[in-house]
């Protein structure tokens, strides 16, 4: 317990600035990181990187704002946290953009999911939201052919048809690994799509409903029959290793993924790589997520003038640039300017662009279910409490995807647990 | 020596014997101080936290009375990670105790490169956890790209996802391959230090391999494993990093134990005040714990 003690870094002055970035090991950010000697280049501020997985780097931004201990001065955070620690007072505003920054560029849903009460709180690093990989060359094999607009039965059928584990490809690679960034975020998208819910109007958990059941043992069926081994160890970035290898038939994921599948340089299968939009099962409701990655300054920061010039530098239209000239425009990060998707060079280097658009523009966080609900968030619950309970609820998915335990007995508990959460924060 | 003892043992101490106690104390201050500020002061806050509604996301914290320690003990949860606690413990328990003596027992004979393979033996035990954890998890026990999978697929058997399937096993193994080690270690330097006369003395006798073992070299042993049974249960009980490192709790909560419970509830739910309350009901655990074994060692060691 003494591991609570705040901790504080005593960042000593000296001539040059130092920012301590905290982001995610995602290839976009990997990229930023590369890049980034470029803007001490042009501004003469050092950077010191933190980078971390997505969960890890979760842990430990919001204890170090939470606590305020002032280690970091520029954080990587996503849809879900911005509104929530904007309201808390957590993260400074974002004011007085110059005009070349062209802050109107940016996609309006993806701005007003990064605002809390109409102000700015972060600047959009990448959006995205979700969609259907397949491979062309197994589906032709199969005699088969992907529809614009899948169904999930339709889905399950293809999945079946081109599934050859002796020769290393599984028909459906779909997240596994627990947690509400990672396995939930896809699931939730099912369980939206299967007319479910994650509470009713009384914030009571739904959970024991007969949409999650639906979707519960569809998902864990469709992986059991045709998923890679141990899928409950594979996140985000496994799944786009395994499909860049070619060693899945589709793929159900986040649309930033379509840069490194078509990319000769990353992906095995970039001339076999087709998009369709996310499936549907019952309603197009929530069927495909919303997410912004966007760079935020923590209130504790003690340098904001040299974090707006890199918040500004590195969501700029100039870096946009200057990752198209360095890594190719198909590598360029995707979602966030509405300029991207009118510059010929991208849409030449990224066929799939016209479909990320779309699925950006048309997910509605604001309407993300079937029934109503009290939230809002297509793959999430935007309340504090989300984070442990989807991090819980996927470890319970996780243990029935693993055989470790049923279907029905996962969700029980993962009901009971939900229900003790949101009693002990005070909901009802 | 007599002086000096006998000056503290009379009621009526004199002059020179109370100057002397007033001495001790500036000496000892220091240390007590430092002991009260590095573990009191954070049981207290720990403590003071347990009874509050405190949520990193949602400040300020709140009192609320019991009511953590009301969810903690009507979760079935809980009872969950403390058996977890208990087989996980349990479990490197017998596999060191077992292991350590048979290998203990082979590394006493005499024979060539004797001193490479007890340097072999030992290792796991000064390999970091998780480096420990990382090697299990992605060089050994991977299904598809560890040796244990391509061994089975040698000889025609299916590859086992070891951390989705075997979890609590996959975790035993892995904290007894670094534990065994140690237990060899104590029972080993036991070993060395046993009478050869009395073995001697048996053979002369007519008493066979088997019956010296069980009658004088285990019954040498007896001390050594219960010192080993303390100190890896202390050690044991606080196990964090191949669990977090391999399969974060899951599937499910299989390998979630009370101290991993522990750390969701502080740094995944952010629930302060929860994770506190579950931590001083760890501590009294702990502690009946450590009475009982601290009195079972002590009296191996008066015997």
């Amino acid at each position: 317990m003494g591991g609570l003690a705040l901790g504080c870094l005593g960042i000593a002055a000296a001539h040059a600035t130092t920012l301590t970035i905290a982001t995610v090991n995602n290839p976009d950010m990997l990229q930023m990181q590369k890049l980034s000697p470029q803007f001490t280049k042009e501004t003469g501020i050092k950077l010191n990187w933190v980078v971390l997985p997505e969960n890890t780097l979760r842990q430990r931004v919001t204890t170090d704002i939470a606590t305020n201990s002032g280690n970091f001065d520029i954080v990587t955070v996503g849809s879900y946290e911005v509104p929530i620690w904007g309201k808390a007072g957590w993260l400074a505003p974002v004011k007085n953009l110059p005009a070349n920054y062209d802050a109107k560029d940016l996609f309006p849903t993806v701005r007003k999911g990064l605002s809390y009460k109409g102000t700015l709180y972060a600047l959009p690093f990448y959006a995205e939201s979700s969609a259907t990989y397949y491979r062309k060359d197994l589906f032709k094999a199969a005699g088969i052919a992907m529809p614009a607009h899948p169904t999930y039965t339709e889905i399950a059928k293809f999945a079946a048809k081109i599934n050859d584990p002796s020769k290393g490809i599984y028909g459906m690679c779909l997240r596994g690994l627990p947690g509400w960034g990672e396995n939930m975020a896809f699931f939730t998208t099912l369980v939206n799509t299967f007319g479910g819910r994650w509470f009713n109007m009384k914030w009571q958990p739904r959970i024991d409903s007969p949409a999650w059941k639906k979707a519960a043992n569809f998902y864990v069926n469709l992986e059991k029959k045709y998923g890679p081994p141990n899928v409950t160890s594979n996140g985000f970035t496994e799944n786009l290793a395994l499909f860049s290898q070619g060693k899945c038939g589709m793929w159900i994921d986040s649309t930033v993924a379509a840069g490194t599948l078509w990319d000769p340089k990353t992906s095995k299968v970039a001339n076999e790589v087709g998009m369709v939009s996310a499936p549907v099962a019952v309603t197009p409701h929530g069927a495909h997520w919303l997410w912004a990655w966007a760079l935020a300054m923590p209130k504790t920061s003690r340098h904001k003038a040299a974090d707006m010039k890199f918040l500004e530098w590195a969501t700029s239209k100039a870096y946009l640039k200057l990752v198209g000239n360095t890594f190719g425009w198909v590598q360029v990060p995707p979602g966030t300017r509405i300029s991207t998707y009118s510059n010929p060079d991208y849409i030449k280097a990224a066929p799939f662009a016209s479909k990320v658009k779309e699925a950006i523009l048309s997910a509605d966080p604001n309407n993300p279910t079937l029934k109503k609900v009290p939230y809002t968030g297509v793959q999430f619950v935007a309340i504090p409490q989300f984070e442990g309970i989807g991090t819980e609820v996927g470890q319970q998915l996780a243990a029935a995807l693993a055989g470790q335990k049923s279907v029905d007995a996962a969700l029980a508990q993962a009901q009971n647990a939900t229900a003790r959460t949101m009693k002990e924060a005070g909901y009802h | 020596m007599s002086q000096s003892t006998s000056a503290t043992i009379t009621p009526s101490g004199s002059d020179a014997t109370q100057r002397r106690q007033v001495r001790t104390l500036p000496l000892l201050l220091p240390a007590v101080i430092l002991l009260l500020l590095w573990s009191i002061l954070p049981l207290l806050q720990t403590i003071l936290y347990s009874f509050q509604h405190y949520n990193l996301m949602e400040p300020p914290a709140a009192y609320n009375g019991g009511l953590n320690y009301t969810y903690l003990f009507t979760d079935s949860s809980t009872w969950t990670a403390i058996w977890n606690s208990v087989v996980l413990v349990a479990g490197v328990l017998a596999a060191s105790i077992v292991f350590g003596t048979l290998i203990a027992l082979l590394l006493n004979n005499d024979f060539p490169g004797r001193n490479i393979a007890r340097l072999m033996a030992i290792a796991p035990f000064f390999v970091m956890s998780p480096v420990a954890a990382l090697i299990w998890k992605n060089l050994l026990l991977d299904p598809v790209s560890g040796l244990a999978g391509w061994l089975m697929t040698l000889i025609g058997l299916k590859p086992i996802a070891w951390f989705s399937v075997y979890p609590m096993l996959s975790i035993v193994i892995i904290y007894s391959w670094r534990w065994i080690p140690f237990a060899t270690l104590i029972l080993l330097t036991a070993l060395q230090s046993l009478d050869t006369d009395q073995l001697e003395a048996a053979r002369m006798d007519g008493a066979k391999g088997l019956a010296r073992l069980r009658y004088i070299v285990l019954p040498h042993l007896g001390r050594p494993i219960s010192i080993v049974v303390m100190l890896e249960s202390i050690f044991m009980l606080s196990a964090f990093a191949v669990i977090y490192t391999t399969t974060n709790g899951g599937p499910g909560d299989a390998t979630t134990t009370l101290t991993y419970m522990i750390f969701i509830r502080a740094l995944n739910d952010f629930s302060i005040g929860s994770a506190s309350a579950a931590g001083v009901f760890a501590i009294v655990l702990a502690n009946i714990l450590a009475f009982f074994l601290i009195r079972a060692v002590s009296r191996t060691l008066q015997a």
